[in-house]
């Protein structure tokens, strides 16, 4: 009898379809941390900007129409979590103070040319109290991102990717960094903690350095720009996407606003 | 002088327990598969609150939890881990069953069946495993949902046929004029049967974010079709079968209240949009909703059995040739 006769040779075939099918375990999707083009670019191949030419964009973000309240999140059923807070905090979807919108990603969508190297700064996403901090925070491709957790409990760091793999990471309170670097450009990329469901953050992979989150006042700022025309386009993860159209010249400033509707 | 009646072989073999008092399976077997269907019942409300509260990764690595036996059960690993102890209690107590049914049961088909729950609950475990291992992949997240619903049919049709109101049937009742409809009504229930687990099947998918809501809804009305069309099939027929009847009553109830379930774990989702979920009222509806979903598919498989049963058994009773038998 033929080997795909047998039982013992149908479950290799299962076996293998399953390996096939699903891939590796613990994560999903795209591949291993590789560059997006699969080639490792020297140092000559990256795109300068001359410091002395390089042009400033600056920005608000603004928000029309009243802004929904943030329900408290209630930690009530997590003492370890609970106890890190003197009342209970507000969810941090929207946080709006006058007219101003925080933790918008912006970003320049198009208009560069040529491949920028990746900064070898770490960023950092840490969970404290129970929160991701920060909400929104944005890394280049293949640029070092450390999570920590400061947090007496464990956390499950979980990304939720569709462009990059998606995994899912258990961290124990004050336990080693989990470091990351994202291989491929994707934006707003939703990150969860499953052991507690009102944990949520959103990291964002550019393959340039020209990005930025919107502070408390609204503000952002994108420096080193070379000279040209860009799509600067501001992401927020309730109110979805704005964009406006930007040129610069060398050493140039430039300011703009992008505004989002609450209604 | 004794008198004589014409038996068929098969209907003296059926009806020979009753005929000598006996009672082909134990009570104690019987307990034991009720009480091992209620446990599997358990089993997919700790697996649907599981989904509900988002917990299905709050442990990262299986068989073990965090590498331990009990990890702490703080948050979401509270329900994750508490879902795996329960199905591992269920799979031990499936185990026994199997094993009880072999050493114990005289009929053929319900050992298998025992056997095939036994497999049911093993493939179910690893395809939990897949479920944490791939991270949720859609398709083995639905089939993880739709075997437990067939798994618990599967044990709910255990305690059924070792019950001993199937045993002993109550033979006077029949259907009041001849059935002669088409299809047939064991067909009827058979189309009832396949129409609930689609439904389950486009709900899981729904739920595991593989399908949209617009499938689900048409599969609600299908149900309900159906579910009334058999209602009215028998009320007009077979009230006078408790056996068949009141399941078919039980059945209707059932998908009433899982339409007001089912338009409230919609409601609930679109006004709690931009809460931080999850939020108890949300979780305690869609739990209920899936609990009596698969509450809906063990009664209407349990009606289907119960309608061959008591039919076979009619036509059994009814067949012309025969060996002659003197009582």
């Amino acid at each position: 009898m033929r080997i795909w006769k047998t039982v013992p040779g149908w479950m290799m075939v299962g076996v293998m379809s399953l390996a096939l099918a699903c891939g590796g375990g613990g994560e999903k999707g795209g591949d291993a941390a590789e560059p997006e083009s699969g080639e490792a670019a020297g140092a000559a191949d990256y795109t300068t900007v001359d410091p002395a030419k390089a042009a400033t964009v600056t920005g608000k973000i603004k928000l029309t129409g009243e802004a929904p309240a943030m329900p408290a999140i209630n930690m009530s059923a997590e003492p370890d979590c609970k106890g890190l807070h003197q009342s209970a905090p507000p969810a941090e979807v929207v946080v709006a103070s006058n007219g101003m919108l925080q933790n918008a990603f912006v970003w320049v969508k198009s208009g560069l040319n040529g491949k920028f190297m990746p900064s070898t700064t770490a960023v950092h996403l840490d969970q404290k109290g129970c929160i991701y901090r920060p909400h929104v925070l944005a890394v280049q491709v293949g640029q070092p991102l450390s999570i920590t957790n400061s947090d007496p409990t464990t956390h499950n760091v979980h990304p939720l990717p569709t462009t990059n793999r998606e995994w899912n990471k258990s961290q124990t309170g004050g336990g080693a960094p989990i470091d990351y670097p994202f291989p491929r450009q994707e934006i707003m990329i939703p990150v969860k903690c499953n052991i507690h469901p009102w944990m949520r953050s959103y990291i964002s992979v550019v393959d340039h350095p020209f990005f930025g989150v919107s502070g408390a006042d609204g503000s952002f700022t994108i420096k080193g720009l070379p000279a040209g025309t860009y799509t600067i386009e501001a992401v927020h993860e309730k109110f979805g996407s704005q964009e406006t159209s930007v040129t610069v010249g060398d050493a140039e400033s430039k300011d703009i606003e992008l505004t989002f509707s609450a209604s | 002088m004794s008198p004589s009646v014409t038996l068929s072989p098969k209907t003296l073999n059926s009806l020979s327990p009753q005929a000598d008092g006996e009672y082909p399976a134990s009570r104690g077997l019987h307990r034991f598969a009720v009480f091992t269907a209620a446990s599997t019942f358990c089993l997919i409300v700790a697996g649907a609150l599981v989904t509900s509260r988002d917990a299905g990764l709050s442990v990262p690595d299986w068989p073990l939890s965090y590498g331990r036996l009990m990890p702490e059960m703080i948050g979401g690993v509270f329900y994750e881990h508490g879902h795996r102890m329960i199905a591992s209690f269920v799979g031990f107590l499936t185990i026994i069953l199997a094993v009880w049914l072999w050493l114990g049961e005289q009929r053929r088909w319900v050992r298998n069946l025992g056997w095939v729950a036994l497999g049911a609950v093993i493939a179910q475990g690893v395809l939990g495993g897949m479920t944490v291992l791939f991270l949720l992949p859609t398709a083995v997240s639905v089939a993880h949902a739709c075997l437990a619903q067939l798994f618990f049919s599967a044990t709910v049709v255990l305690a059924l046929v070792t019950s001993r109101s199937w045993n002993r049937p109550d033979m006077e009742s029949q259907p009041r004029d001849p059935e002669t409809g088409s299809p047939s009504l064991p067909a009827l229930c058979v189309t009832a049967n396949c129409a609930v687990f689609a439904q389950l099947l486009m709900g899981a998918a729904l739920r595991h974010k593989g399908l949209g809501v617009i499938p689900h809804l048409a599969g609600a009305a299908v149900v309900a079709a159906v579910v009334f069309w058999l209602m009215a099939r028998v009320a007009r027929h077979y009230s006078g079968v408790p056996a068949i009847f009141s399941w078919t009553m039980a059945l209707n109830g059932l998908v009433m209240l899982q339409l007001v379930l089912g338009a409230g774990a919609y409601w609930i989702r679109e006004v709690t949009r931009d809460a931080v979920q999850p939020l108890w009222p949300m979780v305690g509806i869609t739990v209920g909703h899936v609990a009596l979903g698969a509450l809906i598919l063990a009664v209407s498989v349990v009606l289907t059995f119960q309608v061959r049963h008591v039919l076979g058994r009619r036509h059994e009773s009814l067949e012309p040739q025969g060996v002659p038998v003197t009582t």
